[in-house]
């Protein structure tokens, strides 16, 4: 199992970001349109985190004009060229898939105080 | 032109992001390199093939550690032979084969022992639909359905696919592309899934039936 771990390794990012549910992101992607390639900006709120190791994903929801879009993204895509976090959200649960009922100010997240540490 | 075939031991599956980001699935194969422990030509045996051994075990019977020590290896898990469509680039007894011996993007056959699944019904070992499950249909929603019709033929042909054991048996599943190799730990990258638990020894070779328009890199 260690060897699996060898290749497992090679594909991870060290450059990710401490970010969980509730946080909202900048995530810079690389969108490539025939032979250029340029970088689009998705910002919204983490609303998931899933997985492990190399397989993890994470689940960005924004409202684009009143329709709520989410993007589900591995962790180590190589097609993600920066992860910005915006703010830190206080929340209480680590799926926040509730938001999906929720729109205008109900789907606010409340910010998080940073605890003197 | 010969056929470059390895040894090894499925390590497991996990996945790898390709040049454009895109996520592959791959089974990673352990292969240490192997040795040839025996050359097999039309002269003498009446074909062309090269005996591989991978591995170590603890005991080895003495007539094969006398086959073995001809080409001075101890002991071996496995050996295994990959035939040759003629005697051009045969390599020498006691010669080794890594894992280099593969190219990036070229595709292979595997094979190996599938996972046994014991005594398995008629919709899991033949794919059968089965039967209702309701409308009447009285407790029969995994059965086969009939096996024979009446008096004539007055009895279940032979081959008729019914329940019974299954797996553990040896599968090649063709045309697997090789994703990367790595000569430095010994692995394959394999595309796909792979036949046999993980841990188990698996035979990588060329593929035979690769469609003529992919460019198998680097043949002889």
């Amino acid at each position: 199992m260690q060897r699996l771990d060898v290749i497992d390794r090679r594909g991870l990012r060290d450059d990710v970001p401490d970010f969980r549910p509730g946080d909202r992101l900048k995530v810079h992607v690389k969108v490539v349109e025939g032979t250029r390639s340029r970088i689009q900006v998705f910002e919204g709120d983490v609303i998931a985190r899933s997985g492990a190791g190399v397989r993890e994903t994470f689940t960005v929801r924004k409202d684009s004009f009143g329709v709520g879009v989410e993007r589900t993204f591995p962790v180590h895509t190589p097609t993600i060229e920066t992860i910005e976090v915006v703010r830190r959200g206080r929340v209480r649960r680590a799926k926040l898939y509730y938001q999906r009922e929720r729109s205008g100010k109900r789907a606010r997240i409340r910010e998080k105080r940073e605890a003197t540490a | 032109m010969g056929t470059r075939g390895i040894l090894g031991t499925k390590l497991g599956m996990t996945q790898v992001f390709d040049d454009e980001g895109r996520i592959v699935p791959v089974t990673v194969v352990h292969a240490s390199p192997n040795t040839v422990t025996q050359v097999k030509r039309v002269g003498t045996d009446g074909y062309t093939a090269v005996q591989l051994a991978y591995g170590t075990r603890k005991h080895v019977t003495r007539p094969l550690a006398g086959h073995l020590a001809k080409a001075g290896v101890a002991s071996a898990r496995r050996l295994a032979e990959v035939r040759f469509a003629d005697e051009d680039g045969l390599p020498e007894q006691g010669a080794t084969v890594a894992v280099t011996t593969f190219d990036r993007g070229q595709l292979v056959d595997v094979t190996g022992t599938s996972k046994g699944k014991g005594y398995a019904g008629v919709m899991k070992r033949h794919n059968f639909g089965g039967m209702g499950d309701g409308h009447g249909v009285k407790k029969k929603n995994r059965h086969p359905g009939s096996v024979g019709a009446c008096s004539t033929p007055g009895r279940t042909f032979r081959g008729t696919r019914m329940a019974g054991r299954m797996g553990g048996e040896r599968v090649t599943v063709q045309n697997l592309e090789v994703v990367d190799v790595d000569a430095e730990n010994d692995l394959i990258l394999i595309r796909g899934a792979v036949p046999g638990a993980d841990g188990s020894v698996v035979l990588v070779r060329d593929a035979v039936k690769a469609p003529a328009v992919a460019s198998q890199g680097g043949e002889a």
